[in-house]
């Protein structure tokens, strides 16, 4: 199974990359080599084995639905880079 | 010489007024001033505000007031550990100007406890690394020999402690980070229990995976520190509500009878002949002690590596998407909104972040999740159930805590190669388990570093062992000379 690089580019798109011909090319190889090493974990036997998504002892973690103090807005928005009427500006999503 | 000194031996002379935290501060800016273009531990260095803190401790102790447990001792950060109105870049051009509006909660209990930031270390680009030279500013120099690196991800802060620039500092962990940089320079470094310590505001790379612990002198130290900032978090969903102990209390105390698994998986041909030999003769300490070290089976260990690599760079894929250039970090304008978010993401992350990305959502794309996914939280379970076997028996397992002792920067082309190097400490994530390195000796003039890893929330029976073997190892107490080496450094 070769990864071609067809196949990089559209999961660069999905990801919103934008990539180089030479990062298409070293990516493609890369993920071939993780791919092949990783398929080591098909040997072990896993048959009514459940699945650790995470670790946690806590269960279901509630906080009271109560309003706390909050990062001010001007703080919030410090990094924005465009702000109109308190808020961030963002590039228009529908044409 | 007031830099070399412990976090505990620096209390003691601040309590009793020999020092004052100005003067203790102001040795450790002068340290980093005299070898951090050689050691190049970090990326922002807050002098001002430093000594401007620690005047204020020496203000409220002239007056009698209540300081503090750290007040007046020198502290480093991780850059990937928000400190409020100081730059938190994770090493990435993508946050190369983010000036975080927070802080994380270990940064605040720090401050709380009167600790002065004297600045935020250099990483792995988003902690993605095991050796500082995915960076996306410089590598940082291991101070045993700066033609090495001290490791990674948390190398800055390893090398930062290792040179004397800092008292401790602090580091992350998801598959390694913390303890493989501090087997590099020397030093110990704690992985804590998942869940033991926040991780609010610290900057997620894979949530399940990552942990946050101190780096320090020695087991001493690492214990006053996770007196600080072990507890719960309600900031923290993942934080756990179980009251901390006083660690300092397991300091000392016997380990006649504690019985240590020594798993066979982490001796193999893999495993470097001089690491071994170390780790080994660190053994026969133990026993003679008189713990009871065997030999045990931890079945799937081998599997733990590929396991962690893609569950990590899954949950990193995921993590990693809100970087879009719209409400922080890196901004380039663009025609459309496509377009500005390729031209940030591409722009702003470096190579190592753009394969594991990459990587991860390859993994998770339907037709491949059951395959490599799913297949490898199943994998999980096995590798945490090898491990609660094995604690049935023994209080302890005994491991190298990397296969190599430092490389040479710029030595490791090969990924999978430079992946290998978190192939003894990934297992202790993957399980959530509490995991000490600590200095066992030296292989060819190089550190090598021991790891003992311990039962869930047993952070005090891992610091009661580390502490007797440090007592009882007859190692010389030896520090690194940080001098150039031959020639000039090149980045």
């Amino acid at each position: 199974m070769g990864i071609t690089s067809e196949e990089i580019v559209r999961i660069a798109e999905q990801i919103k990359l934008e990539l180089t011909e030479n990062e298409i090319k070293e990516f493609a190889e890369h993920l071939q080599v993780m791919l092949q090493y990783t398929e080591k974990i098909r040997s072990a036997v896993t048959e009514n084995v459940s699945p650790a998504a995470y670790l946690s002892s806590e269960k279901n973690v509630f906080q009271e639905d109560k309003p706390r103090p909050c990062l001010p807005r001007e703080a919030a928005l410090a990094h924005a880079p465009e702000v109109e009427d308190g808020m961030f500006r963002v590039p228009s999503v529908i044409e | 010489m007031l830099e070399q000194l412990t976090v505990a031996a620096a209390l003691e002379k601040l309590a009793n007024r020999e020092i004052s935290a100005r003067e203790l501060t102001e040795a450790v800016l002068t340290r980093i001033d005299d070898v951090d273009k050689s050691v190049r531990a970090y990326i922002t260095v807050t002098g001002e505000r430093a000594l401007q803190a620690a005047e204020k401790i020496d203000e409220k102790r002239a007056k009698g007031e209540n300081t503090g447990p750290l007040a007046g001792v020198p502290v480093a950060l991780k850059d990937n550990i928000c400190t409020g109105g100081v730059l938190t870049s994770c090493a990435s051009k993508m946050l190369a100007n983010f000036i975080p509006p927070y802080d994380a909660t270990v940064a605040l209990l720090l401050q709380e406890a009167g600790a002065i930031l004297v600045g935020k270390t250099n990483l792995d680009e988003f902690a993605m690394g095991s050796s500082t030279e995915s960076s996306a500013f410089f590598t940082s120099r291991n101070p045993w020999d700066l033609t090495r690196v001290p490791g990674g991800s948390s190398g800055g802060s390893a090398a930062a402690v290792a040179a004397d620039e800092t008292l401790f500092s602090l580091g992350t962990d998801t598959g390694g980070s913390i303890r493989q940089p501090a087997a590099f320079c020397g030093i110990v470094g704690l992985k804590p229990t998942y869940g033991r310590v926040s991780r609010f505001g610290v900057v997620a790379l894979a949530s399940s995976l990552d942990h946050v612990g101190p780096l320090t002198k020695d087991v001493r130290d690492c214990a006053l520190i996770m007196n600080v900032i072990a507890g719960h978090d309600k900031n923290d969903s993942t934080s756990a509500e179980l009251a901390a102990p006083d660690y300092t209390s397991f300091l000392g105390r016997e380990i006649k009878g504690l019985r240590i698994g020594v798993p066979v998986e982490y001796f193999n041909a893999d495993i470097e002949d001089g690491v071994k030999k170390a780790v080994r003769k660190a053994i026969d300490v133990f026993v003679s002690l008189g713990a009871e070290a065997e030999e045990i089976s931890l079945p799937h260990t081998q599997y733990a590596l590929p396991a962690f690599y893609i569950l990590a760079a899954a949950e990193a894929s995921s993590n990693l998407a809100r970087y879009d250039g719209v409400q922080y970090g890196l901004h380039m304008a663009a025609a459309n909104l496509d377009d500005f978010y390729k031209k940030n993401r591409s722009e702003g992350f470096g190579s190592e972040v753009k394969r594991r990305i990459i990587f991860g959502t390859y993994i998770l794309s339907s037709g491949n999740y059951d395959h490599y996914y799913l297949k490898a939280m199943k994998v999980r379970t096995l590798v945490k159930e090898d491990f609660e076997r094995a604690f049935a028996g023994y209080d302890l397992i005994l491991t190298p805590a990397a296969p190599t002792t430092a490389f040479k920067a710029g030595s490791v082309e090969d990924r999978l190669q430079m992946y290998f190097n978190d192939s003894c400490t990934v297992a202790a994530n993957l399980a959530g388990l509490p995991a000490i390195s600590l200095p066992c000796g030296f292989a060819d003039g190089l550190p090598v570093g021991l790891q003992l890893i311990g039962k869930p929330f047993a952070e005090g029976t891992v610091l009661q062992a580390a502490y007797a073997y440090e007592q009882n190892s007859g190692l010389p107490k030896s520090k690194p000379a940080v001098k150039e080496a031959g020639g000039a450094l090149h980045e």
